[in-house]
């Protein structure tokens, strides 16, 4: 019953979202950059802290799948094919937030013909496309034997596994047994591939000299740690969703909850190191970057958002003893899932929305030459929409994937053991 | 050092004392590039500024640049408006800046202003980062431009540059050439390539950024300022406080200047070696 009322409630919110967006996208194609309220000294905003977002959620679920196909480790089972197809879907998701954000979108392909060799941003393009290969391939293959199963029967669902297994009809289990191995050598390429990624994505704002809020080696490791530790919320709020989780796999969900607690603990560890080492440094940009943070017009992002949200409020559930009830491991782990959002926001606005050149903003009446940047209702509209996209597929994807069968993967542990 | 305004013809090349400095040079010159940069090295402040001179010479056949001297810039702004005027560039984006109190807050109430185009770094850290090869240093005269139709706008150079020396141009138009006026039709000279504003098309969704005016350079890359071909703001400056040339030429103003004064260069430590110095 609950589970309908969920359902009900992701499928209604989707499509209200997609249409939210529609206008915005509409808006973006047509007018090109004129209504987002980003600038030339706040060049990136809201849609790249969402672009990073979304690959971090990425990033860690798949990162939690190898759990599964790399390590083997049986409490998590159940929740590995929904591991990688959030780590599909939130893939998607990111590549939809920053086609937007590009001034130039149908060039992007210059970065294939054009490389710069000494750019992390080509680099992290090129790793996206690698990874985004690697992930589907992966999750092709763990469906493929159920895809062909499922394809013998009549219907539209059947029309279409055929054509995903390009008609083969190969259920032997010579084949399914090739199948996990190859699986399982994706997955062991994948995960250096995903941090390579990610930390990339990092290394992307920390390599940048001229911005001290991002410039150090810290940061593609912080990148990693709230990737699985907002990945991992993402997986708990999905197997609660999808697959009646709290009920049927509530030890993966209780032992997900751990693993996010740590891994929250890890970064509110990073957090308090960077914020400790940087006022005690004393140096003016730095501190100005930090007050930016803390005390800035963005203030409540960061203490509503991020710490009372996405930090304090899931730590205590995680932590006490409302840790082994389900129910509010799914609490926290959706409060996590939204406040990591902030914690994007705070790493990109903050980062870009001081003067480099004392007095610039003052030099030059322009509202594109300051740094007060607030998102437009366009900008938060086309997010919207892309989330809206995202419920959507998963939405679909829960109706016609194959879904996990316990006796299944008893089988897959037995083969592998 | 004296605040005294009387004093600021001093920053004129051609005053006895400079004049020394430049007979200075030209023995020096005669020594080798070397023996330069190691006379200039032995003031320890200068070293830098010597070295990327040094490197400058070996690999450029010109090496352009500006000389600013603060003490004459009143903060009329017109460096600003000739830039506009020449290159043609809608709101919001400003080849040139004057900042006020970039070096922060003095004493006393006499304003420094701050001429502040492009640097042209020779270590210049938006090149680096541009993921497609768009933004690059020009290997013949170290100029950093944009190939517009490259340029994929994704404001990575933006966020790199320290020295906030470039723009995102998001399509806007002043009203007197947002309607398709007559206005509207004029092309804009950046890069020889004359293009005018239409919606969607480059430079419209790219990144823009000084470039030395370089549309003025003759076919060998030379500029000519008795002839007017001559960066915009440097040519209209009424304090004559901007001072362009090449550094490769060690008989330029440009060069005499950085001998005769004590320049500065902003942000050293990020390693970005501008080319573009302010005399305080
Ligand atoms: S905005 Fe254009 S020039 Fe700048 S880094 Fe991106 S592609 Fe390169």
């Amino acid at each position: 019953m609950s589970e309908k009322v969920l359902k009900t409630a992701f499928w209604t919110a989707g499509i209200i979202l997609i249409l939210a967006g529609a206008w915005a996208w509409y808006d973006r194609w047509a007018n090109s950059d004129q209504h987002t309220n980003y600038t030339s000294l706040v060049p990136w905003g809201l849609w790249v802290a969402v672009y990073i977002y979304f690959i971090g959620l990425s990033a860690g679920a798949f990162l939690v799948s190898s759990l599964v196909y790399v390590f083997q480790i049986k409490r998590f089972e159940s929740i590995g094919r929904l591991a990688l197809f959030t780590a599909v879907v939130t893939l998607l998701m990111a590549l939809l937030s920053i086609s937007a954000d590009l001034g130039h979108t149908f060039r992007a392909w210059h970065v294939l013909v054009y490389p710069n060799f000494t750019s992390p941003m080509a680099w992290m393009i090129w790793l996206y496309t690698a990874y985004f290969i690697l992930v589907v391939l992966e999750l092709w293959f763990v469906l493929r034997h159920d895809l062909v199963v499922g394809a013998k029967a009549q219907g539209a669902r059947a029309t279409l596994y055929r054509i995903l297994v390009f008609g083969s009809k190969d259920e032997s289990e010579a084949t399914d047994a090739s199948d996990r191995q190859i699986v399982r050598i994706l997955a062991t390429i994948g995960v250096p591939l995903a941090i390579m990624f990610h930390g990339g994505v990092g290394s992307l704002f920390g390599a940048i000299s001229s911005r001290p809020g991002w410039h150090g080696g810290l940061f593609p490791i912080l990148f990693l740690v709230s990737a699985l530790a907002s990945g991992g919320a993402l997986l708990v709020v999905a197997s609660a969703v999808f697959q009646d989780g709290l009920r049927k796999h509530r030890e993966t969900v209780l032992a997900l909850g751990t693993l996010v607690l740590g891994l929250l603990l890890l970064d509110v560890l990073f957090q308090v190191s960077e914020a400790l080492v940087g006022f005690y440094g004393n140096e003016p940009d730095k501190i100005e970057n930090l007050k930016l943070i803390y005390s800035g017009p963005y203030w409540g992002v960061f203490w509503f958002w991020q710490i009372g949200v996405g930090t304090l409020i899931p730590l205590a559930l995680l932590a006490l003893p409302s840790r082994k009830d389900a129910r509010m491991v799914a609490v926290a782990s959706a409060l996590i899932a939204v406040g990591f959002l902030a914690v994007r926001l705070n790493i990109v606005i903050p980062g870009l929305a001081s003067e480099q050149v004392k007095g610039i903003s003052a030099a030059f009446n322009s509202d594109r030459v300051t740094t007060d940047y607030v998102p437009s209702a366009m900008e938060w509209l086309f997010s919207a929409g892309i989330v809206g996209i995202g419920l959507v597929l998963f939405g679909i994807g829960e109706w016609f994937l194959p879904k996990h069968h316990d006796s299944s993967s008893e089988e897959v542990s037995n083969v592998n053991a | 050092m004296t605040p005294d305004l009387d004093n600021a013809d001093e920053t004129i090349v051609q005053t006895p004392r400079a004049v020394d400095r430049r007979e200075m040079l030209d023995r020096l010159v005669k020594l080798g590039a070397a023996s330069l940069a190691v006379a200039l090295a032995c003031g320890s402040s200068l070293a830098p500024i010597a070295r990327a001179a040094a490197a400058g010479a070996t690999s450029q056949k010109y090496r352009y640049g500006m000389v600013v001297d603060t003490k004459r810039c009143v903060g009329c702004k017109s460096c600003m408006v000739a830039c506009k005027a020449e290159n043609k560039t809608p709101p919001g984006v400003s080849y040139t800046v004057v900042v006020e109190n970039g070096f922060g807050e003095r004493p006393g109430d006499r304003p420094l202003f701050l001429t502040k185009p492009c640097f042209h770094c020779q270590e210049p850290a938006c090149t680096k980062v541009c993921p497609v090869g768009a933004t690059y240093k020009r290997k013949q005269d170290g100029i950093v431009v944009i190939d517009y139709d490259r340029c994929i706008g994704c404001r990575y150079c933006i966020v790199a540059c320290p020295y906030q020396a470039r723009y995102f141009d998001f399509g806007e138009n002043y009203p007197a050439t947002s309607d398709k006026t007559a206005y509207a039709g004029i092309p804009s000279p950046e890069y020889g390539q004359f293009r005018t504003r239409e919606d969607g098309q480059s430079p419209i969704g790219n990144v823009r950024k000084c470039t030395f005016c370089l549309h003025l350079q003759d076919s060998e890359g030379k500029y000519d300022k008795a002839a007017g071909r001559w960066p915009a703001c440097a040519k209209t400056c009424t304090g004559k406080a901007i001072h362009f040339g090449d550094f490769n030429d060690p008989q330029s103003e440009v060069s005499l200047l950085l001998a005769a004064r004590q320049p500065v260069r902003l942000k050293e430590e990020l390693g970005t070696e501008p080319n573009v110095y302010y005399l305080l």
